[in-house]
C-alpha cells in the first residue's frame, strides 16, 4: 500500500465537498437561490443570511451551492468533449506512419492558437450566448492538451513488449489500440481529465464573468462576481465569497490532477 | 541550423494561412448572412441587400476571403459593418493598450517566478520551500480577473492608495498612466507569475540533478555560482516554452481583465463587437489575437536555438 | 616521500544506514593508488567524501587532510571546500556525455577552471586552454565545439584536460573509462596516467576493472561492504591475495582460459545497510566459521595488509 500523498487527500477532500454540495442543492438550499426578495436587498451576513443576499434579495450561500452545479456541468461536458475527441485522436497519432501522424500533430497544434476563452466568444459571436456553447468551445479548445500527453503515453506503450508481440502475431490495429493502448494510458486520462477539469472552471467563470456563459436567473459563480462588480466599494463580500469559491474548486481540481499524477507511475514500461 | 530556421519559418507561415481560412470561415460564414446579423432580424430586405452590395458580400467566398486577407497584408481591416468606420486604426490604437498591460504583466510575471522557482527548488525539502510551493498552487488557483477585482478591494476601496479603473495613455500623463496600469498588471501578472514558478522550480530541480552541474562544483564553484552560470541557461530552455505559451494567456487574459477595470484594450474591442454583431470586427481582431500567439510561438522557436545548441545542427 | 591525502576513520552514513565504515587510505605524493571492488562497495561514496560533493542527506565523518591545506576537510565549509576543489583535488567522472555543460563551448568550460582560481590572467586562459587539449591529444578548434559535437571519449579527455587544468596535487578518477568503448579506453588510460606523471599529481583511481588497476596503478585498495578488506603493492596482492574476497575477486576476472567454466563468488552483494556484523564478506564466504561473527582485526599495516580471520595463502586452522 503507498502511502497516501497530501495533494491527492487534500484535492480529493475539496472536490468531494463540491460535490457533494452540488447533489445537496437538487434537495435542499437555505433559501430558493433564484428567488428575488426586494424587502432584503444587499443584507450583510447574519445567521439567516450566511453569506449576505445581493442586490435582489437573493441568499449568496444559496447561490453559490446552485452554482456549483453549473460549474460542475460545464467541467463534466467540457472534459467529456475532449477526451472523447482528444484520446482517439492521440493514441490515432502514435499508431499511424509518418505523415499522417504529423498532419494530427500540426492540426493540434494549431488549435493550440485558439485559447478556450476566445473560441467561446467567437461561438458565442455566431451561435449566441448559452451554456451549450461555452461547453463545446472550451472542450474543443482542451483536446490538443489531451491529444498530446495521450499521444505520448501511446508511444510509449507501443514500444513495449506485448504490444510488438500482438503485432508480430498479426492483431489489427483497433484491437491492438482497445486491448492494450487505451487500458494503459487510463492513468494519463485521469490525470489530464482532472487538470483540464480546473482549466474549465477557470473559462467558464471568465465567460460568465463577461456575459458569453450560463444566462441568467440560472446561478453561476462568473456572474455572481460580474454582479458584484457594481457593488465592489459597498459590499465586496459579493465578490469575495463566489470568488473563494471558484479559486478553492479549481485549487481542489489542480490538487488532484498533482496528487493522481504523483500516484500513477509514470513509467508506463514498468506497467502491467 | 538554416534548415531548421526555413522549417519554422514555413511552419509559421502555414499556420497563419490556415487559421485564416479559419477564422474568415468560422466568422463569415456560418453565421450565415451577416449583413442580416449587423442589422438583425427586423430590418427590410431592401436594406440587407444594399448592404450586401456596399461591402461586397454578394460577392463569391473565395474572392471576399482573398480581398480580406489582401488587406490584412496591407494592414487594411475593412470597415465595420455597423459602424461604417475604417477597422483598422481602432484595431492599432486598441492593441498598443492591450500590449502595456501584456507586457507589464510579463515582467511581474518574471520577477515573481524567477527568483521564487529557484528558491523553490533549492530549498526543495525544507519548509520555506514547500511553503513557497503551497502560495503558488493556490495562486495558480485565482483567475486573472478574480484577482483583479480582490486587488481592487483591497488597494482601491480599502486603502485608496490606487484608482479603482480608467485608463490615460503614457503621452497624456505618464504618472496617472502608471497608477492606473499598476492594477490591472498585477492582476495579470501575479496570476501568471505562480503559474510560472511551478515551471521555473521543476527547470531548475532538473538543472540541479545534472552531471554537469556536480562538474562545475569539482572545479571548484559554490552551489549558487555553479547554479547560476551553467544552471540558468539549461533550465531557461523548458521556461521559454511555457513562457511562450503563457503570453497567449496573457494576451486572452488580458481581455477579460480590461472589462474589470474598465480599459478600453483589444479585449473591449471584441466585447463591444460580438454585443454590436459587427461579424468583420470581430473576425479582424480574433484575427490578431491569433495572430500574435502564433507569432510568439514562432519567437519561441527561435529562441530555443539561440538556447541550446544542440538544436544548430542539423537532426 | 610525504603523503599527499591522508583519510583516517571515514564513515559516510544516509540517515542511520553506514554506507562507508572506518575507511583509512593514504596516498604518497605522485602515487597511483586504486580503489577496486564491486557496485555498492562504497568505493564512489569514498571519493566524493574526499571532494566535499556527497548527495543531499549522505554526511561524512572521520577525517581527511590534504597535503598543503590547513584544514580538516571533512565538514569544511563552502566556501573553503570550493577553494580546494579544482584547484588542489580535482575530479574526472564515471559518465562524459552528460559531465559537461551542453550550453557552454569548450574552450569556455576549460578557461572557467582557470579563472574560477585565479591561476591564470584572463589574457592567457585561452592559450592555456589550448595547451591542455594538445597535451590530451585534440585539436585546438575543439575549443569551438559544444560537448554534442564531440564523442564520449573526446569529452571524456575535455573533463581530463579540465581536471589537469590547474595542476592538482591529487586527481580522483571514478570508473573514467567504464563508459567508453573499448577502443578509446586505452587511449584514455595513457592519458590519465602521462597526465598525472607529467606534474607528479597523486592518483586516486576507482574502478571494477582490476586488468584496469594492473596497468595504471602502483598501490592497491580492496573495498567490500563499505570497508577496506586489503591492501598492498599491486603486484603482491594480484598474485598473491589475503583476503578472501580478493581471491574470489581474482578469481571471478580470470582470464586464464584453461578453465572452462565461469568462476563467480557465490551470493550477491547486500543492499546498503544490509552487511552482515564481524566480517562483512562471511555471509558469501566458502571459509567463514563462528570466528568470523566477530569484526576481523587488520594484519600487517596500513600501506600492505588484510583483515580476515582466514587468510588465504596459510593453511587452515
Amino acid at each position: 500500500m503507498k502511502r497516501l500523498n497530501p495533494s491527492l487527500v487534500v484535492g480529493g477532500v475539496i472536490v468531494g465537498v463540491i460535490v457533494l454540495m452540488a447533489l445537496i442543492s437538487f434537495v435542499w438550499t437555505p433559501y430558493d437561490a433564484t428567488l428575488v426578495t426586494p424587502a432584503s436587498r444587499l443584507l450583510e451576513p447574519s445567521w439567516s443570511h450566511w453569506f449576505g443576499t445581493d442586490k435582489f434579495g437573493r441568499d449568496v450561500l444559496s447561490q453559490i451551492m446552485v452554482g456549483s452545479r453549473t460549474t460542475l456541468f460545464v467541467g463534466v461536458v467540457a472534459v467529456g468533449v475532449a477526451a472523447v475527441i482528444g484520446v482517439p485522436l492521440g493514441i490515432l497519432a502514435a499508431m499511424v506512419r509518418r505523415w499522417p501522424s504529423e498532419a494530427i500533430m500540426r492540426a493540434n497544434d494549431l488549435l493550440l492558437a485558439f485559447p478556450a476563452l476566445l473560441l467561446a466568444i467567437m461561438f458565442g459571436a455566431v451561435f449566441g450566448a448559452s451554456t451549450l456553447t461555452a461547453m463545446i468551445a472550451i472542450g474543443i479548445a482542451s483536446v490538443p492538451s489531451f491529444a498530446r500527453v495521450i499521444r505520448s503515453g501511446a508511444l510509449q506503450v507501443m514500444r513495449t513488449e506485448y504490444v510488438l508481440a500482438a503485432r508480430a502475431a498479426g492483431r489489427r490495429p483497433l484491437p491492438i489500440a482497445v486491448r492494450h493502448v487505451l487500458p494503459n494510458v487510463t492513468s494519463l486520462i485521469t490525470v489530464q481529465a482532472s487538470v483540464s477539469f480546473a482549466i474549465a472552471v477557470l473559462a467558464e467563470a471568465a465567460l460568465s464573468f463577461l456575459g458569453y456563459g450560463t444566462p441568467p436567473p440560472t446561478p453561476s459563480w462568473g456572474r455572481m462576481l460580474q454582479e458584484s462588480q457594481e457593488f465592489l466599494f459597498s459590499a465586496p463580500r459579493l465578490a469575495i465569497f463566489p470568488g473563494i469559491a471558484i479559486a478553492i474548486a479549481v485549487l481542489g481540481f489542480n490538487l488532484l490532477g498533482d496528487g493522481l499524477r504523483d500516484r500513477f507511475d509514470p513509467k508506463l514500461e514498468d506497467r502491467r | 541550423m538554416i534548415l531548421r530556421l526555413i522549417e519554422r519559418t514555413g511552419v509559421f507561415l502555414v499556420s497563419l494561412a490556415v487559421s485564416s481560412v479559419l477564422v474568415f470561415a468560422f466568422m463569415a460564414v456560418l453565421p450565415g448572412d451577416p449583413a442580416r446579423v449587423a442589422l438583425g432580424v427586423n430590418a427590410s430586405d431592401q436594406a440587407v441587400a444594399e448592404l450586401r452590395q456596399q461591402f461586397g458580400l454578394d460577392r463569391p467566398l473565395p474572392t471576399q476571403y482573398f480581398d480580406w486577407l489582401g488587406g490584412l497584408l496591407h494592414g487594411d481591416l475593412g470597415t465595420s459593418y455597423v459602424s461604417k468606420v475604417a477597422i483598422g486604426p481602432q484595431v492599432f490604437d486598441r492593441l498598443q493598450v492591450t500590449l502595456w498591460l501584456v507586457v507589464a504583466g510579463m515582467i511581474i510575471a518574471l520577477v515573481v517566478a524567477v527568483p521564487a522557482g529557484t528558491l523553490m527548488a533549492a530549498r526543495h525539502r525544507k519548509l520555506s520551500g514547500l511553503a513557497l510551493s503551497a502560495v503558488s498552487q493556490v495562486g495558480v488557483a485565482v483567475p486573472a480577473f478574480l484577482a483583479g477585482i480582490l486587488l481592487i478591494v483591497v488597494f482601491a476601496v480599502k486603502l485608496g492608495w490606487l484608482p479603482a479603473n480608467g485608463w490615460t495613455p503614457p503621452a497624456q500623463d505618464p504618472g496617472m498612466f502608471l497608477k492606473q496600469l499598476i492594477l490591472p498588471a498585477l492582476a495579470l501578472g501575479l496570476v501568471q507569475g505562480a503559474v510560472l514558478t511551478r515551471y521555473v522550480r521543476s527547470a531548475v530541480l532538473d538543472v540541479l540533478r545534472e552531471d554537469y552541474l556536480r562538474t562545475a562544483r569539482a572545479k571548484g564553484l559554490r552551489p549558487f555560482q555553479a547554479l547560476w552560470r551553467h544552471g540558468l541557461r539549461n533550465a531557461a530552455v523548458p521556461v521559454v516554452t511555457v513562457l511562450g505559451l503563457q503570453l497567449a494567456t496573457l494576451l486572452i487574459g488580458a481581455v477579460v481583465v480590461e472589462r474589470v477595470f474598465v480599459i478600453p484594450g483589444l479585449g473591449s474591442l471584441l466585447l463591444d463587437g460580438v454585443s454590436n454583431r459587427d461579424l468583420l470586427l470581430v473576425q479582424d481582431v480574433v484575427m490578431v489575437l491569433v495572430l500574435a500567439v502564433l507569432l510568439v510561438n514562432f519567437i519561441v522557436d527561435l529562441l530555443y536555438v539561440a538556447l541550446d545548441p544542440r538544436l544548430r545542427t542539423a537532426s | 616521500m610525504s603523503d599527499v591525502l591522508t583519510v583516517r576513520g571515514l564513515s559516510v552514513t544516509v540517515r542511520d544506514t553506514a554506507l562507508v565504515s572506518d575507511v583509512d587510505l593514504t596516498v604518497g605524493a605522485g602515487e597511483r593508488v586504486g580503489l577496486i571492488g564491486e557496485s555498492g562497495s562504497g568505493k564512489s561514496l569514498t571519493a566524493l567524501s574526499v571532494l566535499g560533493l556527497l548527495p543531499e542527506d549522505v554526511y561524512a565523518g572521520g577525517s581527511v587532510r590534504l597535503d598543503g591545506v590547513d584544514h580538516e576537510l571533512i565538514g569544511a565549509d563552502e566556501r573553503r571546500m570550493s577553494q580546494v576543489r579544482g584547484r588542489d583535488i580535482a575530479m574526472v567522472f564515471q559518465e562524459p556525455m552528460t559531465a559537461l555543460n551542453p550550453t557552454m563551448r569548450i574552450g569556455d568550460q576549460l578557461a572557467e577552471a582557470m579563472l574560477i582560481h585565479k591561476t591564470k590572467p584572463k589574457s592567457a586562459a585561452r592559450a592555456a586552454a589550448a595547451e591542455l587539449l594538445e597535451r590530451v591529444q585534440l585539436p585546438t578548434d575543439t575549443l569551438r565545439a559544444y560537448p554534442h559535437q564531440l564523442s564520449g571519449g573526446q569529452r571524456q579527455r575535455v573533463v581530463l584536460a579540465l581536471a589537469l587544468a590547474n595542476d592538482p596535487s591529487l586527481l580522483i578518477c571514478d570508473e573514467p573509462t567504464t563508459a567508453l568503448d573499448v577502443t578509446v579506453q586505452a587511449l584514455v588510460l595513457d592519458l590519465i596516467v602521462r597526465g598525472v606523471m607529467d606534474r607528479s599529481s597523486a592518483l586516486l583511481f576507482i574502478t571494477h576493472d582490476l586488468a584496469v588497476v594492473a596497468t595504471v596503478c602502483e598501490r592497491v585498495l580492496v573495498m567490500y561492504g563499505g570497508r577496506v578488506v586489503e591492501s598492498g603493492p599491486v603486484v603482491d596482492v594480484f598474485t598473491r591475495p589475503r583476503h578472501r574476497y580478493t581471491e574470489g575477486l581474482l578469481a571471478a576476472s580470470d582470464l586464464d582460459t584453461t578453465s572452462r567454466r565461469l568462476t563467480t563468488i557465490p551470493g550477491n552483494v547486500p543492499p546498503a545497510g544490509r552487511f552482515p556484523s564481524g566480517c562483512v564478506f562471511r555471509t558469501r564466504c566458502a571459509h567463514a566459521t563462528a570466528l568470523c561473527e566477530e569484526s576481523p582485526p587488520w594484519s600487517g599495516d596500513e600501506a600492505e595488509g588484510f583483515a580476515c580471520h582466514h587468510p588465504a595463502g596459510v593453511t587452515d586452522a
